[in-house]
């Protein structure tokens, strides 16, 4: 199939139904409403249902009511509209439902701004809801790379009966793209298995639920759920990293958008001889920590971009162990970093501690410096 | 080729958004990677509205660009906040049918078009963007005319009476990039 | 000797939470006893709200879910769209249906979903002790409402069968109560009706059924009946409040 030129949001909601999602609830919100307003003309088309929900807290509650009888079901939305959905993605992940849901990521916190950032990371990846549950969360930086991972999402949410999340920024939700589809046109639907409530004709009945009054019992699900979120940590960690064939002099840390940015910073440093290379986690959530780690081990020091104060930051910290230094340009608001304040910010780095190889430095004390020992 | 960007600015429902994508279009058809990337505000209609096109023989890092090589501008504002960031070498086209200054770049070469009176000889007043698109395309070659030409014919493919207009403004336009350019070497 | 009475099939062979004097029980019986006399066992999915009957999914023998606090119409629209062969039903008290998830109710009952809502109202908040519900009776004591309700600073209490009849898709609404026999043979019969809309695919279907709770009104058994029939009925006239075809011409006419 040739290539056609999509918006990432239109694209985002015809992965969905390559993938076999006919059903979408949803609500409005800037900047993903192109993803509704393209399923509301698609749907019909091939027999899905879309229904426009009358809140965020509506729409995730009918796609816990579309999974528990055993649709592949989608929602899409905006960071304050995800926070009201936090409540029902916690339901959701205690009763093991395959759900897929995307946040096109506005400006924070409130009602902040409707351009592209990157804020909702440690909500995504750390602190969706209330309770121990894990989403998956996968980040795209590229329209034809949310076309792969929207489809590869409902992969995983169904393989591991979790719920899945495509992060990406308004960015990615606005601008068009070459994108590819596979075929078939719409995917085939998903098996209901086991557990979905389909009527109890010639089964016993059976129960979605996520109360347990006895502790012991709720204990054990929570035991359950970890287990499970191990063996996706284990199996289903995705990076990439970029120029690290050698030692770098500086490696740039950074995921969806941001990393395109980088890319750019990176190449124009690297035709002046300035070493960088790159990594970017692809599932935000498993942290690829050891693939962070050896990309890490490659460089002299590392430089965290983020639309954000210092959120996977964080992860990157954990995955360093304290064992190079760290600094970190963030912006917010809608602000994007443009490549030359990312070439701007590696010359002032590597000017004031420069690293001309893989071996660990100590950093001379200034301001927005994460350096950490172990 | 390597790569390039153009950014396309005016206010919103002058179609300067359209231009970029039947630029994008045209390129992503001729095997070339693209990107269009919008600013976006609050407003429907009347706000600024400008697009970031990238295209390169190798896949597109950041499409997010500050510094462009091409600009195209169809409002006063535009060129005053977007011309100092052209670079150098690169060109600046001013539709001069709606903005009355000159930009006082040295550096780049500067073309006036009064783009909706072209637009208006060939056929319709609301072509200005096509025409601008055209300047653009004749002065760079980045693309064929004809690949373009078909981008706009797929585009109104559904309103089909208004792709002649369109082609004709393209291609007034077009002339006077070419003209431009000749101008320039 | 002749079998007059029997357990429903459709209720699980296993003792209920509810207090003593509770009439849950008798609503879920008369559930229960609908979904099997149309047959639809089979294809019924339940959803049960937060409040009181929170663990309706233990007694009713068909496929359940259990909705976080007043999410069960929202619960419902997604499980009835995504399989519309499937009965769908919510059974929803005070304060799950009309205080926190009033949204979801109205929002349900507008766009028409071809649901069925068993709405329980017993002027009180019961499972966390007796705090006010938005049905709580003006005057009336809560734990929460220590002077007793008082309207000029909480408001009236909400009608909700009148509130959803006043929306103009159409739709099944009715009030009965639950506290005598004569009333609760009314009751089985607008359960039996909203459930047969929802059969046909006509409409969506709301019954409003008012209930004692004699734990947190302070009451025996006797005496909530009583004060049932003495202050709720009164306020919460029962009845038909909107049906289908009624609602139907009234669209027509504009």
């Amino acid at each position: 199939m040739s290539k056609i030129l999509m918006k990432g949001n239109e694209a985002v909601g015809e992965a969905a139904i390559r993938a076999g999602c006919l059903h979408f609830f949803g609500y409005p919100i800037t900047p993903q409403s192109e993803v509704p307003e393209y399923l509301a003309r698609r749907l019909p088309e091939v027999g899905g249902v879309f229904v426009q929900a009358e809140s965020e807290v509506a729409a995730s509650n009918m796609i816990y009511g579309a999974a528990g009888v055993g649709v592949r079901v989608l929602t899409t939305s905006s960071s304050p509209g995800i926070s009201l959905m936090a409540e029902a993605l916690s339901y959701i992940a205690a009763c093991e439902l395959p759900v897929v849901l995307v946040n096109m990521m506005r400006a924070g916190p409130g009602l902040g701004g409707i351009l592209p950032a990157q804020g909702d990371y440690l909500q995504a990846t750390k602190g969706t809801a209330h309770g121990d549950f894990h989403l998956i969360v996968l980040a795209p930086s590229s329209v034809q790379e949310a076309v792969n991972l929207v489809m590869r999402a409902f992969e995983l949410a169904e393989n591991y009966r979790n719920p899945v999340m495509v992060i990406g920024d308004g960015m990615i939700g606005q601008m068009m793209e070459p994108v590819e589809f596979p075929e078939p046109a719409v995917g085939k639907p998903l098996d209901p298995g086991d557990w979905a409530l389909t009527g109890c004709k010639d089964r016993p009945r059976r129960i979605v639920n996520s109360l347990y009054l006895d502790p012991e019992a709720c204990n054990r699900h929570n035991f359950k759920l970890t287990a499970k979120w191990q063996r996706i940590t284990e199996a289903e960690q995705r990076s990439e990293s970029v120029y690290l064939d050698e030692p770098c002099d500086i490696l740039l840390t950074s995921f969806g958008m941001t990393y395109r940015i980088c890319k750019t910073a990176a190449d124009e440093l690297r035709a002046e001889g300035i070493k960088v290379g790159l990594f970017r986690p692809i599932t935000l959530a498993p942290f690829p920590y050891q693939a962070c780690r050896a990309a890490a081990d490659r460089a002299g020091r590392i430089l965290d971009v983020e639309m954000n104060m210092g959120q996977m930051l964080e992860d990157v910290k954990l995955a360093v162990q304290g064992t190079k230094s760290i600094d970190f340009l963030g912006t917010a608001g809608g602000v994007v970093p443009s490549p030359e304040d990312v070439a701007k910010k590696i010359r002032e780095v590597l000017g004031s501690a420069p690293a001309k190889n893989a071996s660990p430095k100590p950093a001379p004390q200034k301001k927005r410096k994460d350096k950490e020992r172990a | 080729m390597a790569s390039t960007e153009v950014l396309m600015a005016g206010f919103g429902g002058q179609g300067m958004l359209l231009s970029g994508k039947l630029l994008a279009h045209a390129a992503m058809e001729k095997g070339l990677e693209v990107s269009w990337l919008p600013s976006y505000g609050p407003e429907m209609r009347g706000g600024t509205a400008n697009v970031t096109v990238c295209i390169s023989d190798k896949p597109v890092a950041s499409p997010y660009i500050v510094y462009p090589r091409a600009l195209l501008v169809m409002n006063q504002p535009s060129l005053e906040k977007f011309a100092p960031r052209v670079k150098p070498g690169g060109l600046i086209v001013v539709n001069s049918s709606l903005v009355p200054v000159k930009s006082d770049r040295q550096d780049c070469q500067v073309v006036y078009v009064a783009a909706n009176q072209v637009a208006q000889q060939a056929g319709t007043g609301r072509a200005a963007n096509l025409v601008m698109l055209g300047v653009y395309v004749g002065w760079s070659e980045v693309v064929s005319l004809e690949s373009t030409v078909r981008a706009i014919e797929e585009e109104f493919a559904e309103k089909a009476k208004f792709i002649p207009a369109n082609v004709a403004a393209f291609k007034a336009g077009y002339e006077e990039g070419r003209k431009a350019r000749g101008a320039k070497s | 000797m002749k079998k007059i009475f029997s357990a429903t099939p459709l209720l699980v062979d296993r003792p209920t939470h509810y207090c003593p004097g509770c009439t849950h029980g008798v609503i879920h019986r008369l559930v229960a006893e609908t979904i099997d006399e149309l047959g639809i066992r089979e294809r019924t999915v339940g959803i049960a709200p937060v409040g009181c009957s929170v663990l309706a999914y233990e007694y009713f023998n068909v496929d359940m879910f259990e909705a976080s606090h007043g999410r069960a119409p929202a619960v419902a629209t997604g499980a009835k769209r995504a399989r519309p062969e499937l009965i769908v039903f919510s059974y929803q008290g005070d304060g799950d249906l009309a205080s926190i998830g009033m949204g979801e109710i109205i929002h349900a009952a507008n766009r028409g979903e071809k649901i069925t809502v068993i709405f329980v109202n017993n002027a009180i908040y019961g499972m966390t002790g007796g705090q006010m519900a938005p049905t709580t009776m003006p005057g009336q004591y809560s734990t929460t409402t220590p002077g007793g309700r008082n309207v000029k600073e909480v408001g009236y209490p909400v009608r909700m069968a009148e509130l959803i009849a006043s929306l103009r898709t159409p739709a099944f609404v009715a009030r009965a109560a639950v506290h005598s026999p004569k009333e609760i043979l009314r009751a089985k019969e607008y359960i039996r009706r909203a459930f047969s809309y929802q059969v046909a695919g006509t409409c969506f279907s709301l019954v409003e059924l008012l209930s004692i709770c004699p734990t947190n009104w302070g009451l025996s058994a006797r005496e909530s009946e009583k004060w049932l029939e003495r202050e709720m009925m009164p306020y919460y006239p029962l009845g038909i409040k909107k049906e289908p075809e009624t609602a139907e011409a009234e669209v027509k006419r504009g």
